[in-house]
């Protein structure tokens, strides 16, 4: 389903939260919206299952203005995942995945075999976690728990704000690869709240940036962090070069360029480093500085030799003038 | 376990009491110079279950009006109303019980209804008050997660609001039904009969056996409703927080 921001402005007293919000999300895309504490994500993303309404301005939904839709029929069709999570503490996991569905009259056999689906699909076996109480989770299990209670009815729609938030980094790294597997298996709409621009970058098809209500840039990630929008590029950052290169994998680095005529290397003699396909540009820079050598020999996972990258690459690719 | 040891004590006192040839000789103990033991014009059975009954439907009133005021003040459209709520039933909790009584009974005459009145303005407040702190200090990412999914404000107060409120506000009620056994001696002065009658009775003839039996049924009855009540909630608690208190014998003292 397709999403969209008109003009959309939400006013506490004289304070405005948000200010002429304008946004359409694509079917299938994976919006992020990023920018400073307080400018007014949380509001924009609330608009949207109604649990704020805008005081002007309209939100649709699949081009239906959601302020038509029943409320609580919007939000049954619309996942919703909060970073305190929100688990029901009186309910165990397989009832708080089945909650959506219960609501929506759903037979038991059926909530009993989607649950166990949902939990096969976090990652969390069902044997061991159906009944289990969301006390006795730990904040990365809880939040797999919410993410399968947000998905369970199989909403178009998909909201997150700062979901990964409030777990430490290295059980967030895995939550973030975790949630683009599922993502990429289950093509939904989504719109994702974060004030972390690294995990912006890492998820995002379109990165909006906001500021003080307002929308100041949205643009795909590469093309982001070329902007020479001022505070874009405060907001990026001193390293967005390699923020850039963190993004571009080696393999795909390769395809571009020509292979390697078998027999030789050309000018810059043989490198004796190596790097496999599946690495980031912005590792494969780091073990060039490392070895103090210009170009590395990339290699597959299995072990087959795949070309050259040179230093000369790299560059291109930092300063955008690649692909973006 | 230990609550169900006290129960039963509780119990055996009071139903050693309602014997007379076991309370006359205990009596004679304690009280040599009176000159009558046993309260010769009810038997202490009758007056106790006179006793409980004004006790218990004093505490179901109390309970209903308690529990509908303060869900009514935590909902969208009576949030205005929560100081008023508040205050009015703070005032009504520091009018004495006696003075009600004597303010209702030109209106209400004598008897039961009078006595009903004063002990539900009494014991109101608690109720309430637990009702209140019970709604108001549920976790915000909760209730949010349960309108986000698409609860409607109904389905939201049955399912997760009161289940989650339940405990405390059993609290509540436990406390105001020990407060009312208390309280309800005072039906005496209106002719509601009761333990009270006993023990004024008591005081009138300058007879302390009578003033102790009614005083220790009264005690006796109070301890073991409070014993009852405190397994019913316990009973009410959702599952997994009866595992945590059970985890930890302090709080289920
Ligand atoms: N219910 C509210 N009442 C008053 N001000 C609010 C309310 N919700 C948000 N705000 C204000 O609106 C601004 C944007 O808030 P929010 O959307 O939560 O920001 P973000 O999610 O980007 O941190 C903040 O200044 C916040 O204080
Ligand atoms: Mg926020």
């Amino acid at each position: 389903m397709t999403l969209e921001w008109r003009n959309a402005s939400k006013a506490y007293g004289k304070k405005r939260a948000v200010n002429d919000f304008s946004l359409e999300v694509p079917k299938g895309e994976l919006l992020v919206l990023v920018g400073p504490s307080g400018c007014g994500k949380t509001t924009s993303l609330r608009m949207i299952n109604r649990l704020v309404d805008p005081s002007s301005g309209k939100i649709l939904v699949d081009g239906r203005d959601v302020s038509e839709i029943p409320v609580t029929e919007l939000r049954r069709h619309i996942g919703y995942v909060i970073q305190q999570v929100g688990l029901f503490p009186h309910m165990n996991v397989a009832e708080n995945i089945g909650a959506v569905p219960r609501l929506l009259k759903w037979n038991k056999v059926k909530i009993q075999a989607r649950v166990r689906e949902l939990l096969d699909l976090v990652g969390l076996p069902a044997d061991d976690y159906s009944e289990a109480w969301p006390a006795h989770l730990s904040g990365g299990e809880a939040q797999r728990v919410g993410v399968a209670r947000a998905l369970a009815a199989d909403p178009p729609i998909l909201l997150m704000d700062e979901p990964f938030g409030a777990v430490d980094p290295l059980t967030r790294e895995v939550l973030q690869r975790e949630f683009l597997r599922i993502r990429s298996t289950l093509k939904k709409t989504v719109v994702f709240v974060t004030h972390d621009l690294d995990e912006a970058i890492r998820l995002g098809d379109c990165i909006a940036v906001m500021n003080g209500g307002r929308l100041v840039a949205a643009a795909a990630p590469g093309e982001l962090l070329l902007n020479a929008n001022p505070f874009i590029r405060d907001f990026t950052g001193e390293d967005r070069a390699l923020r850039r290169l963190a993004r571009l994998s080696v393999g795909d680095t390769i395809g571009q360029t020509t292979p390697i005529a078998p027999g030789g290397y050309g000018d810059s003699g043989t490198p004796t480093g190596l790097i496999r396909t599946d690495a980031t540009l912005k590792e494969a820079l780091s073990l060039m500085l490392e070895a103090g050598e210009s170009s590395l020999n990339a290699v597959s996972p299995s072990g087959r030799h795949m070309g050259k990258l040179t230093m000369e690459n790299l560059l291109e690719n930092a300063a955008g003038i690649g692909v973006s | 376990m230990r609550r169900w040891i006290g129960l039963f004590v509780y119990l055996v006192v009071l139903v050693a009491f309602f014997i007379p040839s076991i309370l006359e000789p205990v009596l004679q103990f304690f009280f040599p110079g009176a000159n009558e033991w046993i309260f010769p014009r009810e038997s202490l059975i009758k007056l106790t279950t006179e006793h409980l009954l004004l006790s218990l439907l004093a505490g179901a009133v109390a309970a209903v009006i308690g529990m509908g005021l303060g869900i009514a003040a935590t909902r969208r459209a009576g949030r205005p109303f929560l100081t008023l709520i508040r205050d009015v039933s703070s005032l009504a909790q520091t009018m004495p019980p006696a003075a009600v009584l004597a303010l209702a009974i030109p209106f209400l005459g004598f008897g039961f209804k009078p006595v009903l009145l004063a002990l539900v303005c009494y014991s109101t407040l608690p109720v309430l008050n637990n009702t209140l702190a019970a709604i108001e200090n549920l976790p915000r990412p909760v209730l949010e997660a349960a309108r986000g999914i698409g609860m409607s404000r109904l389905q939201v107060l049955l399912q997760i609001e009161l289940p989650l409120a339940l405990p405390v506000i059993g609290t509540g009620i436990r406390i105001c039904v020990v407060i009312n056994v208390g309280t309800a001696t005072i039906g005496a002065l209106a002719g509601a009969g009761g333990l009270g009658s006993v023990i004024v009775a008591g005081l009138t003839r300058n007879n302390p056996a009578w003033v102790f039996q009614g005083a220790i049924a009264s005690a006796s009855l109070a301890l073991m409703l409070n014993s009852l009540l405190l397994a019913a909630e316990h009973g009410l608690q959702p599952a997994i927080l009866r595992n945590h208190i059970d985890g930890n014998s302090a709080l289920s003292a």
